[in-house]
């Protein structure tokens, strides 16, 4: 059997850049439908929910609802965006398409797809959160460019959410299989990580379980980063995102190879 | 030179390869079952054997695909699966199901794949020309790939495998599917690279493809080589040169009984086959036999071939669970 973590895994970075240059590639071609997606979609949230719900909410944690919710939802579309891009698009390379298949006949390793993928994850978590960025500076609520750290912010977020992700495209059967994760997982994250609301305002037992969780650690990051607030504890926002990032990596190459070539 | 001797070395070298699944109810199932085998460079060699003879676990071994459960192996002088990358970039891979990049043109499936090889930018454009214009493919560069016909995507996936000027070229079952315009249409660009000094490794279970591409072959079944040798040797080895077939005769085989005294007389299917040296005496006797049936039986006689020779050895008929 070989053994669950070989932390040693040979990596070719060339290797990876090529699948990652492949998926831009297809991408270039559904530039526009990828734009609505990633950008229409949470543009819409954040000016319905921002403006609307912020109306009756007037502040909160001192600062505009509209500005509460953006700082939290570019954590929270790098999330999703990284996510499903992990989940249905891997998946169709992977089963249906057979694009691993053949990729695997080329001195690629499942380790170099599994890090070309989520580098590419990524930079789709990056642009949905360039996105926003760029609805949230139209709407007057960026004043420094220090705002800017917020897309290698998105980067790191995706790198977070990509490994996991694609753990599920690794253990899926069909695509009804990633609901579990969205509902399960997903959602109910996006719920308790503060996107919304403060995390405070948690019951105090469920704070703790909460932080370790990786959305509650993005949205501080992304918020500290947007608001111009004080980050309160980047280092460790960091660490656990990177720590995800690294777990995902190695389950999924595992996974994957399991899959594929056992 | 180290890399004159490596040169030297088979194409593939393989010694003890066995493969065997867990199964939840079946148990331990041996897919290969001990095999050896040695491929010199420079030829076409078959892997032949109905579906389940263990051809396809055995390549994806080959490949580096799949560890093997035992056994030792070599491809190009190299151990696998320890220097699989180094092998697979010498390697050319037309696998059996179509995965062709259908989000891609059919020009972008081989500029991608060559960046997957990491092969120079600086003359792949020529390097692409050559290959579409070797898979008669030229016109259709800017197409997407679900536009083209079947015998175009084999021709394409070749193309592909091509474009690192592999040492070796993998087939698995490289025609099957095709209708018969594009399978002669695919032999002749395997012909012609194995004309250019290609080496061919392919599975087939189609005997015309085997008896006319491959120089040398292995014959499996259940996991194991039966024989190997060049078609021309196992046909000489194995069945008499002439095969006469009384077809839907099996129910008269006691009529026919008399036969056995001038060669084989087999039931295969709905048809007796008798295999025989003297094919100008057992021509006369047959026709006798066969005029006092009520309904003479149609009569067909050929030179044996590599699907007498499958039968012989696996005592079944290939068409039977292909």
């Amino acid at each position: 059997m070989p053994s669950m973590l070989h932390l040693s895994l040979p990596i070719s970075l060339l290797g990876a850049w090529a699948v990652f240059a492949r998926n831009f590639l297809v991408w270039r071609r559904l530039f526009w439908p990828a734009l609505v997606m990633n950008f229409g979609e949470p543009a819409l949230y954040l000016l319905g929910l921002g403006l609307g719900l912020g109306h009756f909410i007037g502040e909160m944690d001192g600062v505009s609802y509209l500005a509460f919710l953006a700082s939290g939802i570019i954590a929270s579309s790098a999330m999703n965006t990284a996510s499903f891009e992990g989940m249905y698009s891997v998946y169709t390379r992977m089963g249906p398409q057979k694009t691993y298949d053949a990729m695997l006949a080329t001195p690629l390793r499942v380790q170099d797809i599994v890090l070309g993928e989520m580098l590419w994850c990524a930079a789709k978590a990056v642009f949905s959160a360039g996105g926003i960025f760029i609805v949230a500076l139209a709407l007057g609520l960026l004043t420094s460019p220090s705002a800017l750290w917020v897309l290698p912010a998105a980067m790191l977020i995706g790198l977070a959410f990509a490994g996991p992700a694609m753990m599920m495209s690794a253990l899926a059967r069909n695509y009804d299989f990633f609901n579990y994760y969205v509902v399960l997982v997903l959602t109910p994250m996006l719920l308790v990580s503060g996107v919304f609301y403060p995390i405070d305002s948690l019951p105090a037992g469920l704070r703790p379980w909460v932080d370790l969780l990786p959305l509650p650690h993005a949205v501080e990051l992304t918020r500290g980063i947007v608001l111009e607030a004080a980050l309160t504890r980047p280092w460790v926002n960091i660490l656990v995102l990177s720590l995800y990032a690294l777990f995902g990596f190695y389950s999924a190459a595992w996974l994957i190879r399991r899959r594929l070539l056992e | 030179m180290d890399s004159a001797i490596k040169n030297d070395s088979p194409a593939v070298l393989a010694r003890g390869l066995c493969k065997s699944f867990q199964h939840p109810t079946l148990g331990t199932t041996l897919a290969v079952d001990h095999i050896d085998l040695c491929v010199p460079r420079g030829i076409c060699f078959g892997l032949l054997g109905s579906n389940g003879a263990g051809k396809t676990t055995t390549l994806r071994m080959l490949l580096g695909l799949m560890p093997p459960t035992s056994g030792t192996l070599e491809l190009l002088g190299l151990p696998m699966p320890a220097a699989e990358c180094q092998v697979r970039a010498k390697l050319g891979i037309v696998p059996q199901a179509d995965n062709l990049d259908p989000d891609l043109s059919v020009e972008q499936n081989l500029r991608v794949y060559a960046s997957f090889f990491g092969v120079a930018r600086h003359g792949l454009d020529t390097r692409i020309d050559q290959l579409l214009r070797f898979a008669h493919l030229t016109d259709r560069r800017a197409h997407r790939v679900e536009s083209l016909s079947g015998g175009m995507k084999r021709r394409l996936t070749l193309a592909r495998a091509l474009i690192n000027a592999p040492e070796l070229l993998v087939l698995d079952e490289p025609t099957t599917g095709l209708d018969p315009q594009a399978r002669h249409i695919l032999w002749s660009r395997l012909e012609e690279l194995k004309a250019q000094g290609t080496t061919l490794l392919l599975t087939t279970h189609y005997m015309d493809e085997a008896e006319r591409l491959c120089d040398e072959l292995v014959v499996m079944d259940h996991g194991r080589v039966l024989d190997q040798g060049s078609p021309q040797a196992l046909i000489a080895r194995h069945v008499e040169p002439w095969v006469i077939e009384i077809r839907f005769a099996a129910h008269l085989e006691t009529h026919f009984a008399p036969l056995s005294a001038l060669g084989k007389l087999e039931r295969h299917g709905s048809s007796l086959f008798l295999y025989t040296h003297e094919r100008k005496l057992a021509l006369p006797q047959i026709e006798r036999l066969a005029a006092v049936q009520p309904t003479p039986p149609v009569l067909l006689q050929r030179p044996a071939g590599l699907e007498d020779v499958f039968l012989r050895l696996t005592g079944r008929d290939l068409r039977e669970d292909a």
